[in-house]
């Protein structure tokens, strides 16, 4: 597993501290984040792969300083965001899983059959040349981390990513996490997701109130929620 | 243009796209300096003769060329009073052609092909520009389309729902302010997915 580590880290935007001198270091496989919404989660998985800089403290990955080796960082950090609309660049879904592989620099042949293998194994091989606009809330959720994960990355860091979905395709985006090999940092409102997880941090305004197994760290989540 | 790729095996599918692209160009050019209605019935003939071997349906290719025949609708009666019968008609044919051979381009040529033909024609310009970038930046353009459209439905519905359908603001303000949110969600995925490489 890789490791991640915050190191003393604060974040302030305009309008106040939304991460408060967080310290952690994130070593096992599933790793869960919750806490009421503007408690600063995504703010704190943005860091991971530097889509936010912290005003003081380091995030590192596996010793490298994400402020100063963002590209670096993000060859190894896949990140799944909630609304798959905007994370979804390309006009077709084969077209947006090949776009990760761009930087990678494989021959057309490679490239062509690791996209195929992850289109097979997320379901979406029929509709490989469908515009990618026109899948359902779904299917466009698994094409993110289809085209996430043909990338090959060592942690992959979801913000929310079921919480636009209904009750069936959240099961179905969690069934996938669950196959998952790669370290995982999942922040989410779907409880019975993260019961499964290693560890679980629990947040608030800022700062980490709770930080343990799921079954300690969750009921200290539902006791805080009321 | 938008996902309208009919994917096949046919010939003009396998052309490689700079290929067709140089072609297209060629031909458009053509049957803009053609005058004569003859001639310009020879290309129609030939480019049915693409979307047959193309294998495209009627019903696919109609829907590429359908939306100019509204354009003709008014423009073909006013070139008519202007200029007579023949000018007129040469206009139109002219304009459906050109429509129908893009058609056959974009209906047999995936967007990454378009986009890396352009890439390659670049080239000679990378002192000055990216053609990386200007690739991306086109398939970003492609992409955002139907982005837009969504949310502008969805505001339009939104301003029904409350009541207030003349207002002009009603529609641009949360229009703006979506699309700058969107532009700055697609930013950071792109960022997160490699495009500072
Ligand atoms: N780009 C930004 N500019 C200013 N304030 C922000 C920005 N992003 C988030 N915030 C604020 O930071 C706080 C924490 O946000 P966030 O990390 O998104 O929390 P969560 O993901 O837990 O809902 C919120 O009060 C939010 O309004
Ligand atoms: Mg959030």
């Amino acid at each position: 597993m890789s490791a991640i580590r915050f190191d003393g880290v604060s974040h302030r935007f305009d309008d106040g501290l939304v991460v408060d001198d967080v310290t952690l270091e994130l070593t096992e496989r599933r790793i869960g984040i919750v806490g009421a919404n503007g408690s600063g989660k995504s703010t704190l998985a943005r860091m991971v792969n530097g889509l936010v800089t912290p005003t003081s403290g380091t995030v590192t990955v596996d010793g490298l300083d994400v402020a100063r080796h963002g590209r670096e960082v993000r060859r190894r950090v896949g990140f799944v965001f909630t609304n798959a609309d905007t994370q979804i660049v390309m006009p077709t879904v084969r077209e947006d899983v090949a776009f990760t592989l761009r930087r990678h620099r494989l021959d057309a042949a490679t490239a062509a059959a690791r996209v195929d293998a992850v289109l097979d194994r997320f379901g979406l091989a029929d509709l490989a040349d469908r515009p990618a606009h026109r899948l359902s809330g779904g299917q466009k959720q698994l094409l993110a981390l289809a085209a996430v994960l043909v990338g090959e990355p060592a942690i992959v860091v979801a913000d929310e990513p079921t919480t636009l979905l209904d009750a069936r395709n959240a099961r179905r985006i969690a069934e996938h996490f669950a196959t998952l090999d790669e370290q995982l940092v999942v922040v989410s409102h779907q409880l019975e997701l993260l019961e499964s997880f290693d560890r679980v941090i629990v947040m608030e305004a800022g700062r980490i109130v709770a930080d343990g197994p799921p079954e300690h760290a969750l009921d200290a989540y539902r006791a805080l929620i009321g | 243009m938008i996902g309208v790729y009919h994917p096949g095996s046919s010939v003009i599918h396998r052309m490689p796209a700079l290929a067709k692209l140089a072609l297209l160009a060629a031909t458009v050019t053509a049957t803009a300096l053609v005058g004569s209605l003859p001639a310009l019935g020879i290309v129609a003939a030939a480019t049915l003769g693409l979307f047959s071997l193309a294998r495209i349906p009627v019903r696919v290719a109609w829907r590429q060329v359908s939306p100019i025949l509204w354009v003709l609708a008014f423009a073909v009666p006013v070139q008519w009073i202007f200029a007579g019968w023949e000018a007129a008609a040469t206009m139109g044919v002219r304009l459906v052609l050109a429509v129908a051979l893009a058609a056959v381009y974009t209906l047999t040529t995936p967007v990454m092909a378009t986009l890396d033909a352009m890439q390659v024609l670049l080239r000679p310009f990378a002192r000055w520009i990216d053609p990386d970038r200007v690739g991306l930046a086109l398939a970003l353009a492609i992409r955002c389309v139907p982005l837009l459209a969504d949310l502008v439905r969805e505001v339009l519905e939104a301003r029904k729902a409350r009541g207030a359908e003349g207002s002009l603001t009603a529609l641009a303000v949360p229009v703006i302010v979506r699309t700058l949110r969107t532009a700055d969600h697609l930013g950071e995925a792109l960022m997160a997915r490699g495009v500072d490489d």
